[in-house]
This record gives C-alpha cells, structure tokens and sequence, in this order.
C-alpha cells in the first residue's frame, strides 16, 4: 500500500451512525478511480476524509506521504496537493472567474498576480471558456461553472483531483461538455477519484471502479469485469438500476 | 387652535442648528458600536463557551432593556459610584455627550453583533469547504470568502439599524443635548406651539432617513453587483 492516496482500514462515525466500515483504498500516482454505489453508501464521506473536509475516526490516510492527523499544517499542506469539485460548483459568488482562479495561487503559492492571471487563463483555455474570464460565476451556465471549478482546482497544480458526482446538478446537455474535460484531464496522466454514476465515463476513463455499499468497499474490479459481470449481488441490484435509465 | 405653517418654516432653520450634534452622535456611536459589534460577534461565534456566554449576556441585556433605561443608568446611576468618579473615565460619564455616545453605541452593539451573525451564518457552507479544499488557512477563509458574504447578506438589516440609531439620537435630548429634538424642545417651551415644532423636526428626519436608505440602496446595487444576470 504505498501509492500516492491510501486509506487504511478506516472507520468514521456520524453521531452513532457507522459511515465508514474498514475501508481500505490504494489510489496509485496517475491512476483514475470511479466510485460508485447507491445513495447514502458513504461516497462523499470516503473522498471528502481524503482532504480532510470531513474526520475519521480510525485507521490511517496518507497522502503523498503526509498522514492527515489533527496536524494543520499537515492538513493545509495535503489540501494544497488535492484538488477538488463539488457537485453544487461552490463558486465564489463574489469574485469574477479569473478571482476564482487566482485567489488560492497568490494566497497560498504566493504567486504574483501576473503570473497567476497568466496561469489562470492557460487553464481556462484548457477548460474551453477563456472568454468569460471578467463574468461573475451566476453569469454562466451550469456547465460553464463546473469547468471553472476545474479549472480553479488545477490552478493549485495538484497531484491528486477529487470529484464529488461533478455532473449530477446539471442539465443533462452540459454533462458532456463536463465530461469532455474530466476525460482530457484523464488522458493527461492526472491521478483522479471520481464519484460518478456516468457509466459511460466510467467505462471510458477508469482503471478501476469501486462500488461501495453500507459504508463498505464491496468490491473492486476493473470496468469490463464490473460491468460484464459484477461479483456481488448488491452491484448487480445498483448496475441494472443506472442502466436502466 | 389654528395651524401655523409660517411657523414650521421659521422654526426648520432653528432645529437645524442640532443637525450637526444628531449626526455626530449618529456617526460616533455608529462607527463605536461597530467596532465593538465585530468584537461581540467573534466571541458569539466563539468555540468556547466561557466566550460565547458573556457575549449572550451582553445581547440579551442590550436588547432586552429599554435604550433610554440604559441611557438613564450610565448617565444618573454610574455616577454614585464612588469608583468611577475616581476612575479615568469619570472625564466621560460627567459630559452628556459622552454619556449618550456610550449608551447608543453599547446598544447599537447588541443589535449589530447579531445582524451580523445572521450574515455569517447565511453564507454557503460548500463556499467555505471550497476554501479549504484549495488550501487557503482559516484566517484567509474568514477574509476572503465569509467576512465580504456575511456583510453582503447583511446589508439591508444594517441599514434599519442605521435608521433605527438615527431615530434614537432624539433620546440625548433627555440629558440636555440640544440635537435636533432637543431644540425642537426648547423653542416648544418658547413659542407653546409643540405641533408645528415637531412637524418641522419630523421633516428634517425624514430627510435625512431618505438619504440614508439611498445611500444604502447605492451600496447594495454595488456590493450585488456580481448577482446581475446578462
Ligand atoms: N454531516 C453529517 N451528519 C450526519 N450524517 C451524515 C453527514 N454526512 C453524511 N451523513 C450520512 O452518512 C451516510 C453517507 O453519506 P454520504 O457519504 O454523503 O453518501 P453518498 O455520497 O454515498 O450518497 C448517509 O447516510 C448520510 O445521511
Ligand atoms: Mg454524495
């Protein structure tokens, strides 16, 4: 277990609530895990541990070789190599697209603005959207928004990119603009864990899934076997309720 | 009893030789008062409690008694107290002015601190968590993102609040500062004419509530100026 993200028999609790059971998780350097499961099975909770936005309660997580414990600048230090994406965009309302991009860099990097806003507009470029640079976040689409937010997360340089299902708010003739960029940035070597219920995408850009249920990893397969012939019955149930749609 | 309008114009010149004591107090005690808002507020919202319950107190005292009863007690009541005329602050609570900027600003605290809270307590959490995960350290969370929301969200309570201070200032006049209400008095007690007396003070407030709520109007439009569709 020594890849770039590991998770190691961890638990976490909500109140009495077992949100996460023994999970164990080796995410190795430019590999892209989907994660999937059915609503409530602890998705968010897993990646959301990875960053520290939410504790666990036992086992370890290591990231990049730095183990997230009540340590800030250990946590701080892990943030500034995870990016992440939100499915509700959480951009900042207050600030244009190009503020977006450039406020953790010349923050945190110290960056000067320059170089930072020179930065920002490669990515934006990268993202398709560099023309909407001076608008404010409620200016745009939907679609729009959450390739800002990637873009804003890449702007950190990150070694790792979460995302937390980035395509469930929108409108179903975004989703794929959305994808197009996941799947770019995947082909570019970017180690990602993605929770998706896009099997498509999954399919396409995956090295491995991971179906969760009750708070447990139940299994984990690459994307032929999962999808020709999931190992549990439980994922067989989840694969015929997606695919059903 | 016959309505004089001659007099409501011949008295406005005179009530508004107070206007420049009304806004003083208004200005003094508003810019104090937020001064120690703030202050309230980051206990308020403190982890520990032996922060958080003294600022409850505060809130609950402030709001909960009458601002002239708290105006009465700093001006008549603290003065017993042989402590405080030996004190360094005795300088300030022998002057009316300064009892009064006292009073409105402690009050006016209260009443902030918790336009305020509300204000940060409405600002997205995924913003916040959108902060963390891109590294940014508490104190740059707390600059950048939740002080510049909260005081957006906050903003038209505020303004009340301004325009609440502004009606309040009239009670300085029960400690003998001659504000605008406290002339309106004086040349009622002249002229026994205390309707058009205070018609003409009610004009001269309503003046200046309309600037007010303007300048605030103006402000807002340009604090939400991102929330515009085009
Ligand atoms: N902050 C919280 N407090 C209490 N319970 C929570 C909290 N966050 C999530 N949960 C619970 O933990 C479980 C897993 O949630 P989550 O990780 O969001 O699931 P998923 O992302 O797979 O839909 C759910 O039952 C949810 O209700
Ligand atoms: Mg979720």
């Amino acid at each position: 277990m020594t890849g770039i993200v590991d998770l190691e028999q961890v638990n976490k609790f909500y109140g009495d609530y077992h949100a996460l059971r023994n999970v164990d998780l080796s995410v190795a350097k430019g590999e892209k895990v989907v994660v999937c499961g059915p609503s409530g099975s602890g998705k968010s909770t897993m990646i959301r541990c990875i960053n520290r936005l939410e504790e666990h309660d036992s086992g370890r997580i290591v990231v990049d070789g730095k183990e997230l414990t009540d340590d800030e600048s250990k946590i701080e230090s892990v943030r500034r190599e995870v990016g992440m994406v939100f499915q509700a965009f959480n951009l900042f309302p207050h600030m244009t697209v190009l503020q977006n991009l450039t406020l953790a860099p010349r923050l945190v990097h110290k960056k000067p603005r320059g170089e930072a806003e020179e930065a920002a507009m490669k990515y934006l470029t990268r993202v398709r959207i560099h023309d909407q640079a001076n608008k404010y976040p409620s200016q745009l689409s939907g679609g729009q928004q959450q390739r800002v937010a990637i873009a804003r997360a890449l702007c950190m340089n990150p070694e790792v990119m979460l995302f937390d299902e980035p395509t469930s708010a929108l409108d179903p003739e975004m989703i794929s603009e959305v994808l197009d960029v996941m799947t770019d940035l995947a082909r570019e070597g970017m180690t990602m864990i993605c929770v998706t219920h896009e099997m498509g995408f999954a399919r396409s850009v995956a090295d491995r899934i991971v179906f969760m249920d009750n708070g447990e990893i139940i299994e984990t397969s690459t994307p032929a076997d999962f999808f020709a012939a999931p190992k549990t019955e439980r994922a067989r149930t989840f694969l015929g309720q997606i695919l059903a749609h | 009893m016959s309505f004089d309008f001659a007099l409501i114009a011949t008295s406005l010149p005179k009530i508004l030789q107070g206007l420049g004591l009304t806004l003083n107090l208004l200005v003094v005690s508003t810019l104090l008062g937020l001064l120690l808002a703030v202050g309230i507020l980051l206990m308020r919202l403190s982890q520990h409690a032996w922060l958080v319950w003294p600022a409850k107190a505060y809130i609950y005292f402030f709001r909960g008694t009458p601002l002239l009863v708290q105006l009465f007690i700093i001006y008549y009541g603290l003065p017993q107290f042989g402590l405080l005329r030996h004190s360094f602050l005795w300088p300030l609570l022998r002057e009316p002015y300064w009892c009064s900027v006292i009073a409105l600003a402690l009050n006016t605290a209260a009443y902030v601190s918790e336009i305020l809270r509300g204000g940060v307590l409405g600002v997205d959490k995924g913003l916040i968590e959108a902060g963390k995960a891109l590294g940014l350290t508490k104190f740059q969370r707390a600059s950048r993102i939740t002080t510049p929301l909260a005081v957006r969200l906050a903003l038209p309570a505020y303004s009340n609040e301004i325009v609440s201070m502004l009606k309040s200032t009239a009670l300085a006049s029960t400690v003998t500062l001659m504000e605008m209400t406290g002339v309106a008095r004086t040349i009622v007690a002249d002229t026994f004419a205390p309707y058009e007396i205070f018609i003409a003070a009610t004009i001269i407030y309503l003046v200046l509530v309309w600037f007010i709520q303007t300048a605030f109007t103006l402000i807002e439009g340009y604090a939400n100026r991102h929330v515009r569709k085009g």
